[in-house]
């Protein structure tokens, strides 16, 4: 049972005692620098350990910091220099929870790997998808959305089928010291009060990036274009006033930024890169979500081509790109947006 | 008598961790209880009761100088080895200025402390002992050179005399202190003391309890006081004193004592046992110093093919107590510093394993261990993705 500290694990671990299962909670020390965002600090995994004690169950704490490093930290620094979008959770629960903690678990002989998502793992004829958590809010199926078969068949999501007020209501009910404790935010390795640009700025040069607009007309500069996401208005350097302008293409090579209307961002196909799948590659209709917490649209999939139903708001590339069935019930795999 | 304390808590399970800390000596654990119960009163204090506590204190000074080969007033009760390594550096410093200097392999309490000052941090060779060279050229500007008697991690013993003689000859104002919280169980600290101006012990490391240590503060060793207030310890470090643990550490101090011979032929007999078994019972084995240069108890061997988290929980669930490097707070295990500073590939790092042996270890614990790690190191190794 991976750990976090946070309420839902903590709730998740309670559900699997309670039905009988020997339990290990296992805290995965990720980050070894700052953090105020309420992740793999010592004090979570203070809040980790003193849940564990309270449920009876042995309690580790496994150093995983150096792949996270390779896995999460360093793609995600060499993306932003590239003019992408990542998704850093997305690829620590690709390359961490969900490769290193399970092979761990296999070498020490765990029949399962149970973590705090809100997402259930259901069969669909014969084969697991991770199907949408009970709670639409908090549902996270999205950020479990790489998970292949061997995955699934051992995998456990304990708090899936309740809702965020539910988990909240029985870790009360519990004692649970975590019950109150607020969701965590943003990304763990990246300070509130620092923010991306201070962790970025500290380690990629950044380059100013020239504005134009659609038609090349250079309309002002940014200071670091690493720091300029697809879709963004706020913050490209335009004085106030005037139409709303969006980014609408990031050029590297020539540190070039184009801006336009809205409509401009309207697109109505996408490619997708690195399609993983949960059970075979699907072509047909399917509901597309492209952000943690954005609605999922209806579209044609076709090997790496999403042709929305209706045209969509441009997705930035690098971000993850979750295919669902077409009822939008469970996911049937996901990529990275070109 | 020996290990039966531990093992009737603890039945079933092999402890070879003695390098984190000691089960407690019974006569430590029976000299303090008077002090937790009828004799309670404060030793500063100028009432009867006060004056038999005082007493008591006093007499545990005496003996705790008598094993250090030092004078009563040279010692001075801390609340333990970390206290008292702090105090050290900072108390040096702030007392005379300049820098402090350690080699990189020294315990956090040290190391962080000279760093904490911005002081010099020298090499090791590669069974972790300084390098004496960069001692001799290294200490302009330096008013306390801190080496420790052995390392927490590998055993290692640095010969403190060759240390002495180098920093007195060429930075004979420095003052010179010694952690030597492990080499309290093996070595002959009435040898090592008459070499050092300042000299750290930590009870719980031979049979005393937690929570109290000791500094040695020898003649013409200056140290301003890291605690003020009430002017215990002749004004060098005030705070009621934690009775029961120094009457506790004394009394586990001269055990040691005088036991220390007879347990280093029995303790390095054991470890030679354990060593040569995993060896002999399983590939790629490295003993990562050479036993010549160090402790008794001191078993650390770098395993290949495996990763230590994984082989420590295994021995967890098989019963047998071991370690890898220093834990940090959070207790994730961090990579060693000392194994970076003696030169060990970060690769082979992966698969260290600290056994440490004590007074409570036998021979069944020995056989009993080897089993498991061999049991576990082959599972693993056989699991492992190649």
């Amino acid at each position: 049972m991976a750990l976090s500290g946070g309420v839902d694990s903590s709730v998740a671990a309670a559900e699997l005692v309670a039905a009988g299962h020997h339990v290990v909670g296992i805290t995965m020390r990720l980050w070894g620098g700052d953090s105020d965002t309420g992740c793999c600090s010592v004090a979570d995994v203070d809040d980790a350990r003193r849940v564990a004690q309270q449920l009876d169950i042995d309690h580790l704490v496994f150093n995983f910091s150096e792949d996270f490093n390779k896995h999460v930290v360093d793609p995600y620094v060499r993306a932003h220099s590239q003019g992408l979008t990542p998704n850093p959770c997305i690829e620590c629960n690709r390359h961490l929870k969900f490769d290193r903690l399970s092979e761990r678990a296999d070498l020490l002989g765990f029949d399962a790997i149970a973590t705090g998502h809100h997402a259930r793992i259901d069969l669909v004829g014969n084969r697991y998808f991770v199907h949408r958590g009970a709670d639409p809010v908090k549902d996270q199926s999205y950020v479990v959305h790489m998970l292949p078969q061997r995955e699934l068949r051992r995998t456990m999501f304990p708090v899936g089928n309740m809702t965020k007020a539910e988990v909240r209501t029985k870790a009360a009910a519990l004692g649970l010291r975590t019950a109150a404790k607020p969701d965590s935010q943003d990304v763990c390795f990246i300070t509130q009060t620092g923010g991306r640009e201070t962790f970025l700025g500290a380690r990629i040069p950044f380059r100013t990036g020239t504005v134009v607009d659609t038609a090349g007309a250079v309309l002002g500069e940014v200071p670091a274009i690493e720091m300029i996401t697809v879709g963004q208005r706020r913050g490209i350097g335009l004085p106030g006033g005037g139409p709303k302008r969006y980014v609408t293409a990031i050029d590297q090579t020539t540190a070039t930024i184009v801006v336009g209307s809205d409509k401009d961002l309207d697109d109505f196909e996408m490619s997708v890169d690195d399609v993983v799948w949960a059970d075979q590659p699907h072509v047909g209709n399917v509901m597309v979500q492209c952000s943690a917490h954005g609605a999922a649209m209806p579209a044609w999939l076709d090997g790496d081509t999403v042709r929305w139903r209706s045209s969509q708001r441009r997705v930035a590339p690098g971000q993850s790109v979750v295919f669902f069935d077409a009822g939008d019930r469970y996911v049937l795999g996901g990529g990275i947006a070109r | 008598m020996r290990g039966r304390s531990l093992n009737a808590v603890h039945d079933g399970y092999t402890y070879l961790d003695h390098a984190a800390t000691t089960p407690m000596r019974a006569d430590a654990v029976a000299a303090m209880l008077p002090f937790l119960t009828e004799q309670f009163a404060n030793p500063s204090g100028s009432h009867r009761f006060a004056r038999q506590v005082r007493k008591a204190i006093d007499e545990a000074r005496d003996d705790v100088a008598d094993v250090l080969g030092c004078r009563p007033g040279e010692v001075i009760f801390t609340s333990g080895g970390t206290e008292a390594d702090n105090t050290a550096i900072f108390g040096t410093l702030d007392r005379c200025g300049g820098l402090a200097l350690c080699p990189a392999v020294e315990h956090h309490a040290v190391l962080q402390a000279v760093e904490a000052r911005r002081g010099r941090v020298i090499g090791v060779d590669a069974a972790g002992r300084v390098d004496l060279e960069a001692l001799a050229t290294s200490l302009d500007d330096v008013s306390v050179v801190s080496v420790m008697a052995v390392n927490n991690e590998i055993g290692t013993i640095t010969d403190i005399a060759e240390v002495a003689a180098v920093v007195r000859r060429v930075a004979p104002q420095a003052t010179l202190h010694t952690d030597a919280v492990q080499a309290a169980c093996w070595l002959d600290l009435r040898a090592l003391t008459p070499h050092v101006d300042l000299m750290s012990l930590s009870a719980h490391k031979f049979g005393g309890p937690k929570g109290v240590g000791v500094l040695v503060a020898r003649g013409r060793s200056v140290i301003a006081p890291m605690l003020v207030g009430g002017g215990q310890e002749r004004e060098r470090r005030s705070g009621t004193h934690n009775v029961a643990g120094i009457i506790a550490m004394a009394s586990a101090l001269r055990a040691t004592d005088q036991q220390r011979s007879d347990e280093n032929a029995r303790v390095a007999a054991l470890r030679d046992v354990l060593v040569d078994d995993l060896q002999e019972q399983l590939d790629d084995v490295h003993e990562t110093v050479d036993r010549a240069h160090k402790v008794a108890g001191s078993a650390h061997v770098c395993i290949d093919g495996i990763e230590n988290e994984a082989l420590l929980y295994l021995l967890d669930e098989a019963g047998v107590c071991a370690s890898a490097a220093s834990s940090c707070a959070s207790g994730a295990m961090e990579p060693s510093h000392v194994l970076a500073a003696i030169g060990v590939p970060n690769e082979r790092a992966r698969g260290a394993l600290r056994l440490t042996l004590g007074r409570t270890t036998t021979a069944d614990d020995i056989a009993r261990a080897t089993t498991v790690i061999v049991e576990a190191v082959r599972r693993l190794r056989k699991g492992a993705p190649s």
